[in-house]
């Protein structure tokens, strides 16, 4: 029983320190309570799902449908009837506004993510195997990185033009992921070496097994902060398409076409541009403040608090 | 002015407040050092001995809030500003630091580093005359072709030479306090021996004093006049060495000093375990703060900290019990007495069938350039030709530097594939003959603990994830997964509650348990255990140590207990193996090879280990060896260690061309092998 007697010392000595108990809490927790503790985290937060829930119901607060046409008050100003004023054909710009806003939410939310997703599978995957089959994903990688994505979706565009705007998620998402597949891949290949990794690996677990048990979860909060930046990457890819007349086709809006319509007559009637590229510019903002907040609370020694 | 200590440090707290909390890394120590004096400052991690010397140096960082005074000749250091700081600094008192990979600046020779240290505190020295002592500092630290390698960078020196060189910058301006902190813990043995004695005659050639900060006892033991023991911030024992070895009075230091294997003891007496672990910095309960791991505390102790308390005219301990202590009413017997081996009823009955057979075993490792054609530039030997038997319930040790092959050795076995060269048989079966399934289930039989428990456990997963990990592997069903991972904690000593807690919960100690509570899940045979200790503080090795044998007994398992700490290994193991370069160079029963090692490189191994007794210390003789391991590339004809050997030297020329031409092989002497060509000649002598 000798034995036995003094690991129960150790075990109690661990149970019976109530002091450092709060900080015993798992990693998960401690960021969330950093987060809980940053007023940008909170900042962003609110104003994206404000305006998340504004571009669902906003058009309640409008008899205005974005394809109806007021001639009578066409190029007028913010008024009681047109919040935010019309534009060339008498459109309501609130309306399309709402709109618009939509689909770039709905493109940036699936596209960022999706990037992320595919950044995550292959650059663990390559990180992890290494070998010939490391060699040709990076060599695909890089491939992709020095073609110059913007022009390939100009390219690409005419053959969106008849599809729905979908297609413009996936292209986007395809063209995005290549950067962090770099960084996952660089972050597997140390993780590879790490000896639990090399536990298992000698326990037989197979290679799938490990990446989604111990790979992809100690990155996990890489993936997180590159969802959330990505979402911002994939609306800015998006309104600069659509800008340029490559996204998203007439008769649908998106924040990129609105801009487009509207910036001839940035000078002359401000509130055909202002108001969408207002909505783009807080929603940005917006994210990025809650990407900035996360970044910061899983890496303290990162940005504004190093000491 | 002649009396007063050269360093005198008085109540220095040193507090670092963080969000919420303040850590008190060194609270109310006072201690001094007197000029030419000998100081080693003992203590585990985090127990405050590095802090309190870079306050020393001022090298703290900004936020550090520091109370009370340190003289330097008198002079308060802590009053002074930078510019004065800097003006003793490097000149006055100097320092070694631990990690001579990052002390040194890379993109500068190292012959630069050291003038700019002289040129700095002498403005009438001339660059040539500064570059000609660079020269001669090189030569004083044993550097060989001192006036080539001035001109090298610290890329091109091996962490030994490194820490040479910083002796060297330490010693330049022939300092009065020279400050050394961990200064060989990064380094092998027999390296750590040539470091120490470089110390030892940089002391006397510049008189300085000398503070070595060490959680080793044995490097104290044989080197410090004086020895200060640190616990959780506080000096708690203070007194000369053999005062302090042959007589300790604080508890922490009892317990300390038993928890230690020590090479000549061991093997023969079990250790004693120092369980729990020291008390964080940020919440100190009151009271002596360790009184949760005293074995002879009293209520008194929880509501008062000890002060120093005078036992001999140096010797001070903070214990409220060490005049009973010092009275021998209780006897290092009574407060940690020797845990009992496991009864021959509950030993497991071992047939002594073969579990693990390698049989000549190489492994190469080509070395390549270019990126698209490459062509090989050399051959790496990391393994060549290694050959060794382990049966049932026996444990063989695998000891040698780093770089000898050890790891590549043990990697080759769990890969459970057939090796470039030579075979491997588990539990008779030839692993290059099983098919995938065959080597899943064989994947049972042998299992692996690693060196660094923080890293071989998942931080995202519980401990009941991790260890039910490899039994997911073998489709166990998951009520009898969580049933046997329960068993399994217990096992290991661990409450099988705990099992939904995360690893960064636990404490180092805890953590191996755990490792090796995984390893254990699938009941194997053999467990390979890659320096399971080595990054354990002192104190919680020895309870990892019995578990392990403990363990070893019930279940009858065998161990491949690879490790560079003989004393450890000495206590575990009943055969040894001794690797140099890809060879074994001797192998044989513990006790004939310690007893009477017949390889030169053994012997040198052994007389390298420092041992915590300053009387062995001192009166054993040691055989240094030169330099430092060749490159594994270095294409060696005859016997590899003859560059380093310190029988080669001795001998007589016309014997030593047999060394130079023909590879020794493993040959029988007594009970042992050795593959050494003299062998017979040999008169060395060790211990």
């Amino acid at each position: 029983m000798a034995v036995i007697e003094p690991m129960e010392v150790d075990t109690t000595a661990t149970l019976v320190d109530p002091a450092k108990a709060p900080k015993r809490a798992s990693r998960g927790r401690l960021i969330w309570l950093r987060l809980k503790s940053t007023p940008r985290f909170w900042i962003g937060v609110t104003v994206v799902v404000l305006m998340m829930l504004w571009a669902i119901i906003g058009l309640w607060f409008t008899h205005w449908n974005p394809t109806d046409q007021d001639l009578i008050n066409s190029r007028t100003g913010p008024s009681s009837s047109h919040f935010f004023g019309t534009d060339d054909i008498g459109q309501d710009i609130y309306a399309e506004t709402v709109v618009g806003l939509r689909k770039s939410l709905a493109i940036g939310l699936i596209a960022g993510p999706l990037s992320t997703l595919i950044s995550a599978f292959v650059g663990s995957f390559a990180g992890y195997v290494g070998g010939k089959a490391d060699s040709v994903i990076s060599w695909f990688i890089n491939l992709l990185l020095v073609v110059p994505a913007f022009f390939l979706l100009v390219l690409i565009s005419p053959l969106l033009k008849d599809k729905a705007w979908i297609a413009l998620i996936f292209f986007i998402a395809a063209f995005t992921w290549m950067v962090m597949a770099q960084v996952i891949r660089a972050q597997t290949k140390s993780l590879r070496d790490r000896d639990f990794v090399k536990a298992a690996r000698f326990m037989g677990v197979d290679t799938f097994t490990i990446l989604r048990r111990h790979i992809i979860p100690n990155v996990a909060s890489l993936l997180i902060i590159d969802a959330t930046l990505g979402v911002v990457y994939a609306i800015i890819a998006e309104t600069s398409l659509s800008y340029f007349g490559f996204g998203i086709q007439p008769p649908q809006v998106s924040l990129g076409t609105l801009l487009a319509d509207g910036s001839s007559a940035a000078t002359t009637r401000p509130w055909a541009f202002v108001f969408p590229a207002g909505a783009l510019i807080l929603f940005l903002f917006a994210v990025s403040l809650i990407g900035d907040a996360l970044r910061d609370a899983v890496d303290p020694t990162s940005g504004a608090t190093r000491d | 002015m002649t009396s007063a200590p050269l360093l005198e440090v008085r109540n220095l707290s040193v507090d670092f407040p963080q969000s919420g909390s303040t850590v008190h890394a060194v609270r109310d120590i006072s201690y001094e050092v007197n000029r030419g004096e000998f100081l080693g400052i003992v203590g585990e991690s985090g127990s405050g001995k590095s802090v309190s010397s870079m306050a020393v140096m001022g090298l703290l960082p900004a936020s550090a809030q520091v109370s009370g005074d340190i003289l330097f000749r008198g002079e308060s250091l802590l009053a002074m500003n930078d510019r004065k700081l800097s003006q003793l600094r490097g000149n006055e008192i100097s320092m070694i630091f631990q990690d001579p990979l990052s002390a040194l600046t890379p993109v500068y020779t190292v012959g630069n580093q050291i003038t700019e240290g002289l040129l700095l505190h002498d403005s009438a020295l001339s660059k040539q005359a500064a570059a000609a002592r660079a020269v001669e500092l090189l030569r004083i630290v044993g550097i060989p072709a001192p006036e080539r390698r001035v001109k090298a960078f610290p890329h091109e020196f091996s962490g030994g030479m490194r820490q040479r060189v910083m002796i060297a910058i330490a010693i330049a301006n022939d300092p009065n306090l020279i400050i050394a902190d961990e200064p060989t813990t990064a380094l092998d043995v027999t390296i750590q021996a040539q470091i120490l004695e470089v110390l030892q005659k940089a002391k006397e050639i510049t008189g300085a004093a000398v503070v070595l900060i060490t959680h080793d006892l044995g490097v104290v033991a044989g080197n410090a006049d004086r020895i200060a023991v640190m616990y959780a911030g506080k000096l708690v024992e203070t007194g000369s060495v053999d005062d302090v070895f042959n007589r300790p009075h604080m508890p922490y230091t009892l317990g300390l000093l038993r928890s230690v294997p020590n090479l000549i003891t061991a093997g023969k007496t079990r250790l004693v375990p120092l369980e729990g672990r020291p008390p964080s910095l940020d919440a100190l309960p009151p009271g002596c703060p360790f009184e949760p791991r005293c074995p002879i505390s009293i209520a008194e102790c929880r509501t008062v900290e000890p002060p120093l308390l005078s036992i001999g005219s140096v010797h001070e301990a903070a214990c409220i019990r060490a005049p009973e202590i010092a009275a021998g009413k209780l006897s290092a017997a009574d407060v940690f007495p020797r845990p009992e081996p496991i009864p021959p009823s509950d030993q497991a009955k071992v047939e002594g069938r073969t579990v693990l057979e390698v049989t000549d075993v190489k492994r190469y490792f080509d070395l390549t350039r270019g990126a698209v054609f490459k062509r090989q530039i050399g051959t790496v030997k990391a393994v060549d030709g290694v050959s060794f038997t382990i049966h049932e319930g026996e444990v063989l040790g695998l000891v040698g530097e780093s770089g000898c092959g050890k790891s590549t050795t043990i990697l080759e076995i769990l890969e459970l594939t057939s090796p470039q060269h030579g075979s491997i048989e588990i539990d008779g079966v030839d692993v290059s003959t099983l098919s995938k399934d065959q080597r899943l289930a064989k994947r049972k039989d042998i299992q692996v603990v690693f060196q660094d428990p923080m890293a071989a456990l998942d931080p995202r997963l519980t401990i009941e994830d991790i260890v039910a990990e490899p039994l997911t592997v073998h489709n166990v069903a998951k009520p009898e997964q969580r049933r046997r991972v329960g068993e399994l904690l217990e096992t290991v000593g661990l409450d099988a509650s705990m099992g939904a807690r995360y690893p960064h919960e636990f404490s180092g100690g805890q953590r191996q348990r755990i490792g090796i509570a995984r390893a254990l899940a699938t009941e194997p045979k053999l467990l390979i255990l890659d320096e399971p200790v080595s990054a354990l503080d002192v104190s919680i090795q020895a309870g990892v140590i019995n578990l392990l044998e403990d363990l070893k007994e019930r279940l009858g398992l065998s161990y491949l207990f690879v490790a560079h700490d003989l004393a450890v290994v000495r206590q575990m193991a009943d055969k040894v193996a001794v690797m140099y370069l890809g060879r074994i160079v001797e192998a044989g029963p513990v006790d004939d090879v310690f007893a009477r090692p017949h390889h030169p490189y053994t012997q040198a191994l052994m007389s390298a280990v420092p041992i915590p007794d300053p009387a062995a210390e001192r009166s054993r003789k040691r055989i240094l060896l030169d330099g430092d391991l060749p490159s594994p590339t270095d294409e060696i004809s005859g016997c590899r260690f003859h560059s380093r050997c310190p029988l080669f030297k001795v001998l007589d020329p016309s014997l030593q061309q047999r060394c130079l031409t023909e590879d020794p092989q493993l040959r029988v002497i007594d009970t042992s092998s050795a593959a050494c060509h003299y062998v017979e000649r040999n008169t060395l002598q060790v211990m």
